[in-house]
């Protein structure tokens, strides 16, 4: 088990929470909660050790990218591939916008 | 199956356990107890190296089917195998008993529990077979006042104590995907040999404990496809039929009886099986 902690600049809070995804194979859990403006935390869970620069190196690209909405994100994973990460992130923000 | 037909079916297998619940209860009538954001998760997985889930592989959601409360308690299969830990066998067995508290205070309420699972949770190994003790004496208190419903559809089966809590359902309905047994191919297959259990010889596995086998063998109630809206007339239908006039489990006596009659000389089959099982149901 490896725990890496993340903080980002960020839009407006998120509209509502969201969950995406399953603690499965290949898979991973997206817990999505708004957070004040202006900042995103993100905590990582994961089983599979030694692939921080992985995870610095994605989670960066994906916040910095644009702005997303302000959000306390935990993810827990079980060795998603770099694609499915940001796969279900997207999913996560996407289905935490208000309707 | 045509391929029209499978393309137009929404396969109930396919779903998560919270997409299950979801579509099993009347619309905008679901509210999950012990959600994901509550985060109650094993306190024991960590250590042990696994990533904790935030809801420990269990749904509980609260609502309506056909206007009537029920709770429907959904196991997610493919998180550590649908096991059953120490949170998770205890968020069931409280679901079970809130619902029979609910039903002695005058408010009907049923419960359907999806069995997608392998069983006890081997790392939390005592508390998770203590957790599903707990859930077997809570379906058994609540089968007396409304129908508790097992559904056993999907890819992961149905084993372990958890096929004992599927054996003391009011109803069980399972589909051609369905596995059913109390010891899985494999372990059978280590403590009793190859040649009386090959745990690689899938049809061999259905055969003898397929959903079909299992149906035909009297101890499934319903067989159906694997299709959403086949599954919830199914549990309507018996949801209507109330608490059985006598419960599967009850009839353990003739079972047994059964049992002992068996010649365990003889290589067991399919069709030796269902005679022994439909006997014991009929006597």
């Amino acid at each position: 088990m490896e725990q890496m902690s993340y903080r980002f600049p960020a839009a407006d809070p998120a509209a509502q929470h969201a969950l995406a995804g399953i603690v499965s194979s290949g898979d991973l859990e997206v817990l999505l909660e708004p957070n004040t403006a202006g900042t995103t935390t993100i905590v990582v869970n994961t089983s599979v050790k030694g692939r921080n620069h992985i995870w610095n190196a994605l989670l960066s690209r994906i916040f910095t990218a644009n702005a997303l909405p302000a959000a306390r994100v935990e993810i827990n994973d079980c060795g998603a591939t770099p694609g499915v990460v940001r796969m279900r992130i997207e999913q996560a923000f996407e289905e935490a916008k208000s309707q | 199956m045509s391929p029209q037909e499978l393309l137009k079916r929404s396969s109930f297998s396919e779903l998560d356990a919270r997409a299950r619940a979801r579509c099993l209860l009347d619309p905008e009538s679901m509210r999950e107890l012990l959600g994901a954001f509550d985060r109650i998760k094993s306190p024991w997985l960590a250590m042990q190296g696994i990533t904790p889930q935030a809801d420990d592989g269990v749904v509980v959601a609260k609502g309506t089917i056909n206007g009537r409360p029920s709770v429907v308690i959904a196991i997610e299969g493919a998180y550590q195998g649908g096991s059953i830990g120490e949170v998770g066998g205890a968020k069931i067995a409280t679901a079970l008993n809130l619902a029979a508290r609910d039903n002695r205070r005058g408010i009907p309420t049923s419960a359907i529990v999806l069995l997608e699972t392998g069983g006890v949770r081997l790392q939390e190994a005592n508390l998770g077979l203590a957790a599903i003790a707990d859930i077997h004496s809570a379906i058994v208190d609540l089968r007396r006042y409304q129908p508790v419903i097992g559904i056993a559809v999907g890819t992961v089966g149905c084993y372990g104590g958890m096929s004992i809590s599927a054996g003391l359902c009011s109803y069980l309905i399972a589909s051609r995907e369905t596995r059913l047994g109390l010891n899985g191919p494999a372990v059978i297959e280590q403590e009793a040999g190859i040649n009386e259990f090959d745990a690689r010889d899938k049809p061999f596995i259905w055969r003898f404990t397929g959903g079909e086998q299992r149906y035909l063998s009297k101890l499934v109630d319903a067989y159906v496809p694997d299709d959403s809206n086949e599954i919830l007339a199914t549990v309507t239908t018996l949801l209507s039929c109330g608490v059985p006039k006598r419960h599967r489990s009850d009839s353990y006596h003739e079972f047994l009886a059964c049992l002992a009659e068996v010649d365990a000389g003889e290589q067991a089959s399919p069709e030796a099986i269902r005679r022994i099982y439909r006997k014991g149901l009929e006597a």
